[in-house]
């Protein structure tokens, strides 16, 4: 994409260079810079996780001092969370949403710029914590009082980068909304829209609704440091507790926010390669809605071990199981999409299925988490550590990469390196399960997690777990690799690309115009 | 840490393999939850079972229909998709297929855990309390009160010696317990979160600073059962394990005097003068146990996170300063208030320790009743 062809090809003034980047207001290219901010904190996250798994693989102390430890997994969650796999789904937003309902941009475009160009500064000064006397936060993602107040000099900057993150997030979804909203094309009813549009839209609700109780939860922790007030301080009457029932009720929803819009990319790349219309659209469509209402009442199944009355746990029990069912609907439509298709199996589809079995795994851990009684046992230990990497890993991110090469050859035009893409996917995909499988057998034998050393009864399984992790590590350098390779050039895509591929954004040329559609398309 | 293509699926190879391997090993690498030796501790494993083989029965039917339809309908074996896309029987059956089964399981789950939460009528009940980085034990019947650390030398987490059997599974004062008696655990916490929990007995509570929780076991069997802290809280997170020693009757009243005797001896060494030397002997003990984890053994601290005490206001300043400042701890920082974890002795001792450690050289010397008055 040369500045001087979008030149001529429109009316308007671009700046070229940095300033292009900066000032830009164009969907696509704040897509793009989405796509490489997140794949960079993918890569500074993994960094961190590597060092997580080097310092694990014996026991012992061999790397790193226990504090810095703590900083690591602190940091490696935030980063991958707010910094990897939200901005990557944004992206995903910014380059698809308009072109799947017929809409020339996002609704809101300066908005849209600004709320990626937060990110940068927000991670900028959450790394800056990592050179700060007392070190980076390491009182855990959850950032539970009283522990995080005894964060050093970090704390208040934590605090500033969770606000930005939690800022950017929201500016982005009412940038979906209002899209959503008001400009589909003429004839695209909700009930046709791509389900890719559909979970974004209700995962955009979720993100209005439960950023701003995580501001408030930070901001009231911040004012217990500086400000003698006392809103978690049992010494002077406040609750240590009810941060946590105010963190899980972001936190629960966040989860969800992490993984519906996956829901919708495989709803999207299934249908395409079994050459068949997705199975059950609409409860597809109603499932999601009862996951994103489900979700606001089931967080304190996070929190059974903090002594909660018996009504309390079974509550919060019986609504964390009842979560399983629409789950499954979805798994179910999935399977029965592919079910009598003509199937092939290029590098997105083989991300959907391994996203399938692998997420269906993390659906069933979580089911066993959801049940009290043995939650007590499971409880910070490994095996939720395995858990939510499933759903996180082999979920959220398995479909973001399934994604990236589902639509990177309609963004750039090029068609990626078919073989270099399925050696990726089953790099992954083995190395994946030799990191997080054997962690299930690490909880249940009863190690516990965030620890920097262990017994030497868990020594094998951890130095496995290791060697799945560097491995995975590795391989997503290929990952990058072909990214940026199919970016620069390859093979030329035809404008539908996949055979079976349908929707608007298949009618399009590859690559896109600047303006997707300048003129609305008649949807029948 | 490059290594070539090949390699690094030889050892992702070598990892699967293990990952089998290992199945056989069961025994030794332990995969799955203990069957325990408590009522709970059963009753959690057999629910765990229960949910496991449904999961797995589940799994079976999804990915086996999955794995087929993978097989069979793929475009290379020329077959011409068919275009069905909804059926309402189908999706309402497996919506309440699924419900009916969460059913089936919400039924035993909820027994176990009104089982789980009944703390009436205990035997016996010990207050503990969680510390950076230790647990105290306070026996609230018959007076008994201890504090637990670690017993791991540091030459064993640094490397430098062999690790033993118990490697951070060791403290220097077990927890003991009677067999086939209710034991209430009241669990509170005096600094941050830590969490209270022997796999083999069952449960885990959140120790809570301002909260009291109650649970309970009753052991079954005699033997040392260990565990560890499952709540993040701070630097030696994975440094405060549990150990529970569960004693037949006769064997628990013979403990139970043993220790009264012992408060007694204390209670008498409170008493008198202690001379230098023994301050300072005992002192090294209890710092090392007590402070060096942030103050470090040679005394320097940690820049930015632990002060240093070689040469500190503090330890150099007024001696009623320092003791003010052990007893009572720094609030809002990790310094503890150290009053109720340490003995009139104890404290003594360590005061007088780190004023003339390391060059400190102060000269004070701080006895058990100076200790006893600033109280
Ligand atoms: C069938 C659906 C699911 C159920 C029933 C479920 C249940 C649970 C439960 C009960 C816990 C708490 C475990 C504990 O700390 O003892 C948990 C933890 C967690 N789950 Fe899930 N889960 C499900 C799906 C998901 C999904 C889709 C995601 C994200 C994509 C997710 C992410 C997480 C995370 C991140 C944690 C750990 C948070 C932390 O403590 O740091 N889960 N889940
Ligand atoms: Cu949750
Ligand atoms: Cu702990």
């Amino acid at each position: 994409m040369s500045t001087a062809t979008t030149h001529d090809a429109h009316h308007e003034e671009h700046p070229s260079g940095l300033m292009r980047w900066v000032t830009t207001t164009n969907h696509k290219d704040i897509g793009t810079l989405y796509l490489l901010f997140s794949l960079l904190m993918f890569l500074v996250g993994g960094a961190m996780a590597m060092v997580i798994r080097a310092e694990l693989f014996e026991p012992g102390l061999q790397f790193v001092e226990p504090q810095f430890f703590n900083s690591m997994t602190t940091m490696h969650a935030l980063i991958m969370i707010f910094g990897a796999v939200m901005p990557a789904f944004v992206c995903l937003a910014n380059w698809l949403i308009p072109m799947m309902i017929g809409a020339p941009d996002m609704a809101l475009p300066r908005m849209n710029n600004w709320s990626f160009w937060i990110l940068p500064f927000a991670f900028a000064i959450l790394l800056s914590t990592l050179f700060m006397e007392g070190g980076a936060p390491a009182g855990g993602w959850t950032m539970y009082p009283p522990l995080v107040m005894q964060t050093g000099n970090a704390f208040p900057f934590l605090i500033f980068s969770v606000h930005l993150m939690g800022i950017s997030s929201i500016m982005g979804a009412i940038n979906v909304i209002v899209t959503i909203v008001n400009m589909r094309a003429p004839g695209m009813t909700m009930m046709k829209m791509p389900l890719f549009v559909w979970t974004w839209l209700i995962t955009a609700y979720l993100l209005i609704a439960t950023m701003p109780v995580l501001a408030g939860a930070v901001t009231m922790l911040l004012t217990d440091r500086f400000f003698d007030t006392s809103f978690f301080n049992a010494a002077g009457g406040g609750d240590p507790v009810m941060f946590q029932h105010i963190f899980w009720f972001f936190g629960h929803p966040e989860v969800y926010i992490l993984i519906l819009q996956a829901f919708g990319i495989v709803s999207q790349i299934i249908p395409t390669f079994a050459r068949k219309p997705l199975f059950g659209y609409s409860s597809m469509v109603y499932a999601t809605a009862s996951i994103a209402f489900l979700s606001f009442i089931v967080w304190a199944h996070h929190m059974f071990t903090v002594g909660m009355p018996l009504t309390g746990e079974l509550f919060f029990m019986y609504a964390t199981m009842l979560i399983a069912v629409p789950t499954g609907v979805k798994v179910f439509n999935w399977v029965s999409t592919m079910w009598r298709g003509a199937m092939t199996f290029e590098t997105p589809m083989l991300f959907a299925i391994g996203f399938v079995i692998m997420f269906t795994i993390g659906g069933f851990s979580g089911l066993m988490l959801a049940m009290a009684p043995v939650d007590f046992q499971y409880h910070d230990t490994y095996f939720v550590v395995a858990h939510f990497h499933y759903v996180l890993v082999t979920g959220a991110v398995f479909a973001i990469m399934g994604a990236t090469y589902y639509w990177l050859p309609k963004w750039t035009g090029h068609m990626y390196n078919e073989k270099l893409g399925k050696l990726h996917f089953w790099l992954s995909t083995i190395s994946v399960n030799v990191l997080f499988f054997p962690q299930h057998f690490l909880g249940l034998a009863g190690m516990p997690r965030r620890i920097p050393d262990y017994s030497v009864q868990f020594a094998g399984f951890n130095e496995i777990s290791s060697i799945g992790g560097f491995a995975f590590g590795l391989t997503q350098l290929l990952f990058v690799y072909i990214v940026f390779k199919t970016i620069k050039g390859g093979e030329k895509a035809t404008d539908q690309v996949w055979e079976g591929a349908h929707g608007l954004e298949w009618t399009l040329p590859s690559p896109p115009p600047y303006h997707s559609f300048s003129t609305a398309p008649e949807v029948k | 840490m490059l290594v070539t293509k090949t390699k690094r699926a030889l050892t992702a190879a070598a990892g699967i393999a293990a990952l089998f391997g290992a199945t056989s090993a069961a025994a030794e690498y332990g995969l799955n939850l203990t069957t325990g030796v408590t009522p709970i501790s059963r009753e959690a494993y057999d629910l765990h079972m229960l949910i496991l083989e449904v999961c797995i029965g589940i799994g079976v039917v999804v990915f086996g229909a999955m794995f087929i339809s993978i097989i069979k309908h793929r475009k290379s074996r020329g077959v011409q998709p068919s275009q069905f896309h909804e059926s309402t029987t189908v999706e309402i059956l497996w919506t309440i297929i699924p419900f009916l089964i969460l059913v089936g399981m919400a039924i035993p789950a909820t027994k176990a855990l009104v089982a789980m939460e009944d703390t009436s009528n205990a035997d016996l009940s010990i207050k503990v309390t969680g510390y950076q980085w230790r647990w105290g034990y306070d026996y609230v019947d018959n007076g008994i009160s201890f504090i637990s650390s670690l017993a791991t030398p540091k030459d064993q987490i640094y490397n430098k010696a062999k690790k033993d059997e118990h490697y951070l599974l060791e403290v220097d004062k077990p927890l003991v317990v009677p067999v086939n008696k209710k034991v209430r655990l009241l669990i509170t916490a005096n600094d941050v979160i830590h969490a209270w929990w022997v796999p083999a007995l069952g449960m885990k509570k959140d120790a809570i600073p301002g909260y009291i929780n109650e649970m309970w076991f009753k052991v079954e069997k005699a033997g040392t059962y260990r565990g560890q802290c499952a709540e993040l809280c701070g630097k030696d997170h994975g440094f405060m394990p549990i150990v529970v020693v569960a004693k037949d009757e006769a064997d628990y009243e013979k403990w139970v005097a043993e220790q009264k005797g012992e408060a007694k001896a204390d209670e008498q060494a409170a008493q008198r003068t202690w001379s230098r030397d023994e301050l300072m002997a005992r002192g090294e003990k209890v710092y090392n146990s007590s402070c060096a984890a942030c103050h470090q053994a040679n005394g320097e601290g940690v820049p930015g996170a632990f002060p240093a005490l070689k040469g500190g206001a503090v330890t150099t300043g007024p001696v009623a300063g320092h003791i003010s400042l052990v007893l009572n701890g720094k609030p809002g920082t990790a310094m503890a208030a150290f009053a109720n974890q340490l003995s009139d002795v104890e404290l003594a001792a360590v005061v007088t320790y780190e004023r003339n450690a390391w060059g400190n050289d102060t000269g004070d010397m701080v006895q058990p009743s100076d200790v006893k008055a600033a109280r």
